[in-house]
């Protein structure tokens, strides 16, 4: 039986040495194949008697698995050999950019609407929309701006013959939504607008975003409370806001919004200001068709790009209509 | 409207700073504009007196001049060509600082020396005259300091009014706010009526008593309008921002400031018989003061004599009618002007003047009686004459009516917020000048003075109740009510998504004008004029747009001419039609594309954008709004004739997509090949809600063909060739393919197509398909005169 002591070591030496899975295989068929010189051992047995036969047994099982195991493990060392091989054949230089589309953007108006918009359907505004070539009635008579007002004169409006013109602001479209509907109504709208002005500070055609509350309780503190509120999200601060009385002909009382923007010299708050609003006209509920002692309203209004200047930091309200890709895409 | 805080300070002088001031009159609405000192930073300058002025030995221009300080006397040469012996002047001594930090020290002129200067208005900041030295009046008492004298410890605040506030553009209406805002009584200057000395009036006469419902006159005889206006009126019209003239002008214009009411006064020797206040006759002329000629419109107030128009009412006076030094007899003017008669008339004839703008807004109509007595008293003072008696004519019809308003407590609590105290709104009602006509049970009645134009309904008084209570005062509440959500449809997507949808593919979104250049629309879209507007701001922007491509092709020249090779925008946004008396105004989505389809990268390099990735990008924003748009070649003015594709929902045109025409590129000097589209948002925009199918549990089947055809027939038509005979299991069919080349013959392509089947509830036999199959090729072959691919 010394000669299958020495089958098995010659075994191991051979899987020891064994460098690809085909040769380790070979060495599997040539010692634990049907014909393998460890299997071929089991022939011995009948010769021997039967009480020596189960121990003789054993020992050429436990060679065989001696054997077996030594190929197993030297195989998964081959297979992980082999596998590490072929990953190493497969790197890639990961700090290469990726490729595909890139992404474009929105316009910093659109933007700056959004956010606009969006603050204002949370607080169930809907969103309307409305003709921007405009009727007289509409952009004005309905707003209580009368024939004789300065704002219908040539030199700020927009006209194609003497009743149809490019609207002012955006109210023309609250009117139309009122015409249309009963009250209560909230609703902001958005949109162009047009005056016949161009030079450093003013372009000829510029964004709004008009709101219109109508209840049967609404007050000026409730105003407040709205603008300030919707100031303090755009903004994403503090900031402290005041109303300032002035005058529209379609509000009374009518108020200008300053907000808090740096400080003076002397240390006090520089305002800045930034909307217009006031509790709507009862002539305007006239000529819409509301019972202003039953109903109330507040309306307010702002320039989208003023409010994109502020908030971006662009220093020319020109930019915004040059449509630039080098400033259009700062704001992706 | 400018004006001199110590003139104000005058009528009424809290206790606070200037700057408080300021800011309290601003948030009362009275927004100020700006401020600034009525005179530069000096010190050391006093009031000097010149005792002997002699020629300098050595130079023509320059005089050697003995001046006295109040303790010395000193020698200063001087060029200014006024200086003369007895003169009084501002006078800055050795040590003396003026504006600009210039220092005066002993110097030497022409070998004279020369200890001090004597000083111009421009030299002090005071004015831009600087043609000869600063005169003082003679009773200036000599060493006392000039900033003191002429209390130049001032400033000219500058308030920009809102048009509703007319009764603010005097110091007068000023007064009366800042009396309310800090309770004290203004200090009024007391008016008495001028006693007539003779009995020589005007013949006045109103022929249009709707735009002049008031008119006074009154002869001054035996002026003497040499004199000149005293310093102190001087000072305040310059503070106000008014240039002196002469005295009856000056006059004039410091009531207008001080009180609130334009007057005019006129030459009585240059009126021919009487004064007739009526509308201009057709093609009449006048000279104004101004010294233009101007056609005066049928439309436009005159104020004539007997002969010819001598004045624009309540614009500006007539040149010949006005006074001149020579002036013996004055007729002074005041009236009352309809504003809406007046509106816009100053504009039409390239004029704003301080009585126009004044006049435009509404003058208080019991005013001018008041102001002409002002007016007399003070000229009387300075040019002397005789007063005659005032000739007032007055249509008592169409002057304002007499407003009474009634104020109902709980109305103004309801628009406020607040129920403000009983008492507190009384006082600020009457502190503003309005009177109590009436308390009411449930509020007042309210009587509103002349001098407030506009105040007409109850939210005027609720708001001037507000505004001097402080809106910054009043209470911050959250709005309540009960409003029903609106529902939002779910087949229709949102702008939004699109938006999102073109900036995911690599798409910038612009935003151009509405109003185009009408040779670069006509390239583009040949077959419609664009809206033309009366007053366009310039010729290349005079036109509305008729397709959003005008506006988005300049933007693609104006980035390529700034090394931009790769453009990829759209836009949203109205265009407009002329469509026989309507004007269609429509939201449209439009893109261009140019340069390479992806940014510059490492594997495939700069493969330029085509028809076909455009039209993908497309095919996947209908995916994405859940419609099937079909694309149909066609021909459009603007685009290439053989890559241009009209897109059709259910038959209906909804839009464009094709390469722009070479020969428009080249007219518009762009660069590489453009790609564009446009569509109809409304006819996208809505989809459909998804509705449930049963997933088939058998298996698809697929069938691949290759066909040869004519180059001719669209893809479009095999497909629907092929579909028609594939059955109703038909689930999908795509192109896999497509070959152009020698070996299929001249004008033939390959197309290659798979076909797949599933039926939803059993497995479909291989004979079916096999017939649906053949049956396919054989129509392909009949109906398109296609021939199988080996």
């Amino acid at each position: 039986m010394e000669n299958l002591e020495q089958l098995v070591q010659g075994g191991l030496a051979a899987v020891e040495q064994a460098d690809s899975l085909q040769a380790l295989d070979q060495i599997r068929v040539e010692y634990l194949g049907k014909k393998g010189v460890i299997t071929q051992q089991a022939k011995t047995l009948g010769k021997l008697s039967a009480e020596e036969r189960p121990a003789a047994g054993q020992k050429i099982n436990e060679a065989k698995g001696q054997v077996e195991q030594a190929i197993n493990a030297r195989r998964s060392d081959l297979e992980r050999i082999v596998i590490e091989q072929k990953l190493a054949g497969e790197s890639i230089d990961v700090s290469l950019p990726g490729r595909g589309q890139d992404l474009g953007g929105l316009h910093p108006v659109t933007r700056t609407l959004q956010r606009i918009e969006d603050f204002f359907s949370r607080a169930g505004y809907t969103v309307e929309q409305g003709p921007e070539i405009e009727d007289d009635y509409h952009n004005f008579e309905a707003l209580n701006i009368p024939g004789h007002h300065p704002a219908r004169a040539m030199h700020d409006t927009f006209y194609f013959n003497p009743g149809t013109l490019l609207r002012t602001h955006t109210s023309p479209v609250q009117i139309r939504t009122m015409e249309a509907g009963k009250p209560p109504f909230r609703m902001i709208c958005p949109g162009r607008v047009y005056r016949c002005d161009s030079d450093m500070t003013h372009t000829p055609m510029f964004h709004q975003v008009e709101g219109l509350l109508v209840e049967k309780n609404v007050s000026f503190a409730d105003l407040k409370s709205t603008v300030e509120e919707f100031l303090r999200v755009f903004f994403e601060r503090d900031l402290q806001v005041r109303f300032r009385p002035s005058y529209f002909p379609f509000t009374e009382p009518s108020a200008e919004v300053d907000i808090e923007w740096g400080r003076e010299a002397d240390g006090s708050i520089k305002w800045l200001e930034i909307m217009g609003c006031g509790m709507v006209h009862p002539k305007v509920f006239g000529y819409c068709g509301i019972d202003a002692e039953e109903y109330r309203g507040f309306a307010f209004g702002m320039g989208v790009e003023r409010l994109a200047m502020l908030r971006y930091g662009v220093n020319d309200l020109r930019m915004f209509f040059e449509n630039d890709l080098r400033f259009l895409r700062q704001f992706r | 409207m400018k004006f001199s805080e110590q003139w104000l300070r005058e009528w009424v002088n809290p206790e606070i700073s200037s700057q408080e001031l300021m800011d309290q009159i601003t948030m009362a609405g009275l927004e100020v504009d700006g401020f600034e000192p009525v005179a530069g930073k000096f010190q050391g300058v006093v009031v000097g007196e010149v005792l002997s002025a002699e020629p300098h030995p050595d130079a023509d221009k320059l005089r050697v001049c003995q001046v006295s300080d109040g303790n010395q006397t000193v020698q200063v040469v001087c060029g200014a060509p006024n200086v003369r012996q007895g003169i009084k002047v501002p006078f800055a001594v050795i040590g003396a600082v003026l504006p600009g930090d210039f220092k005066i020290r002993k110097a030497k002129l022409r070998g004279q020396p020369s200890e001090g200067m004597l000083c111009s208005g421009s030299e002090l900041g005071l004015s831009e005259d600087h043609d000869g030295i600063m005169e003082l009046p003679g009773d200036a008492p000599v060493g006392v300091a000039v900033s003191d004298y002429l209390k130049l410890n001032d400033v000219a605040i500058d308030v920009d009014l809102t048009p509703n506030r007319s009764d603010c553009l005097s110091i007068k209406g000023i007064a009366r706010e800042v009396g309310v805002l800090n309770s004290i009584v203004p200090q009024v200057p007391q008016i008495d009526p001028v006693e007539a000395v003779h009995s020589e009036v005007p013949d006045i006469r109103i022929d249009a008593p709707a735009g002049c419902p008031r008119y006074l006159g009154r002869i001054l005889r035996n002026v003497d309008l040499q004199a000149e206006t005293p310093l102190w009126m001087q000072e305040k019209l310059r503070r106000s921002g008014v240039r002196s003239i002469d005295a009856a002008v000056d006059v004039t214009n410091f009531v207008m400031l001080e009180q609130g009411q334009p007057l005019h006064a006129f030459d009585r020797d240059e009126i021919s018989q009487g004064i007739v206040v009526r509308m201009a006759l057709p093609a009449e002329k006048l000279v104004l003061l101004d010294g233009q000629e101007v056609e005066l419109t049928e439309q436009t107030l005159v104020i004539a004599d007997h002969e010819k128009p001598i004045a624009i009412a309540g614009i500006m006076g007539g040149e010949h009618s006005g006074v001149s030094p020579k002036t013996r007899d004055l007729v002074l003017e005041a009236a009352y002007f309809d504003p809406i008669t007046l509106a816009g008339k100053a504009r039409h004839y390239g004029l704003h003047t301080d009585a126009s703008h004044r006049f435009e807004r509404g003058v208080d109509y019991e005013l001018a009686r008041n102001a002409m007595e002002r007016a007399t008293r003070l000229l009387m003072d300075i040019v002397g004459g005789e007063p005659g008696e005032i000739v007032e004519v007055v249509s008592a019809e169409h002057l304002p009516k007499e407003r009474t308003i009634d104020l109902r407590s709980q109305r103004l609590a309801d628009v406020l917020g607040l129920d403000i105290d009983r008492t507190k709104v009384e006082e600020i009602l009457i502190r503003l000048g309005l009177t109590i006509g009436k308390l009411l049970k449930n509020g007042w009645r309210i009587n509103v003075p002349s001098f407030r134009p506009d105040i007409s309904i109850e939210e005027d008084l609720i708001e001037e109740v507000g505004r001097i209570y402080g809106y910054n005062n009043l209470p911050v509440t959250e709005p309540t009510g009960s409003l029903g959500l609106k529902a939002n449809e779910e087949a229709v997507r949102p702008v939004s998504a699109i938006h999102d949808y073109f900036v995911s593919h690599g798409y910038q979104e612009a935003i151009t004008y509405s109003f185009v250049d009408p040779k670069v629309q006509d390239q583009i879209d040949p077959e419609h004029e664009g809206i033309a507007l009366a007053n366009p701001i310039s010729s290349d922007l005079s036109v509305m747009r008729t397709s959003l491509w005008s506006g988005l092709l300049k933007t693609v020249a104006h980035n390529q001419n700034r090394q931009q090779s790769r453009i990829r925008l759209f836009e949203t946004g109205l265009r407009f039609l002329q469509d026989d008396q309507r004007i269609d105004q429509r939201p449209m989505l439009a893109g261009v594309v140019v340069g390479s389809q992806y940014p510059e990268n490492w594997v495939n390099g700069r493969r330029t954008a085509d028809f076909f990735d455009v039209k993908g990008e497309l095919e996947g924003l209908f995916s994405l709004l859940g419609i099937e748009v079909g694309f149909v070649g066609s021909r459009h003015p603007a685009l290439h004739p053989g890559q241009t594709a009209e897109l059709l929902r259910d038959g209906e045109h909804v839009g464009w997509l094709g390469t722009l025409h070479p020969q428009v590129q080249k007219n518009l000097e762009l660069n590489g090949t453009i790609l564009m589209f446009e569509l109809s948002l409304n006819s996208i925009i809505t989809g459909y809600v998804p509705n449930f199918k049963e997933i088939s549990k058998f298996p698809e089947v697929r069938r691949d063909l290759a066909i040869i055809i004519s180059s001719e027939v669209a893809f479009a038509d095999v497909e629907r060739v092929a579909r028609k005979h594939a059955g109703e299991r038909l689930t999908a069919l795509r192109a896999f393919d497509v070959y152009e080349g020698e070996s299929l013959g001249e004008g033939n392509r390959s197309l290659a197509l798979s076909l797949f089947w599933q039926h939803p509830e059993r497995t479909l036999n291989e004979d079916e398909v096999h017939s649906l199959f053949n049956g396919v090729i054989d129509a392909l072959k009949e109906e398109l005169e296609a021939t199988l691919r080996s």
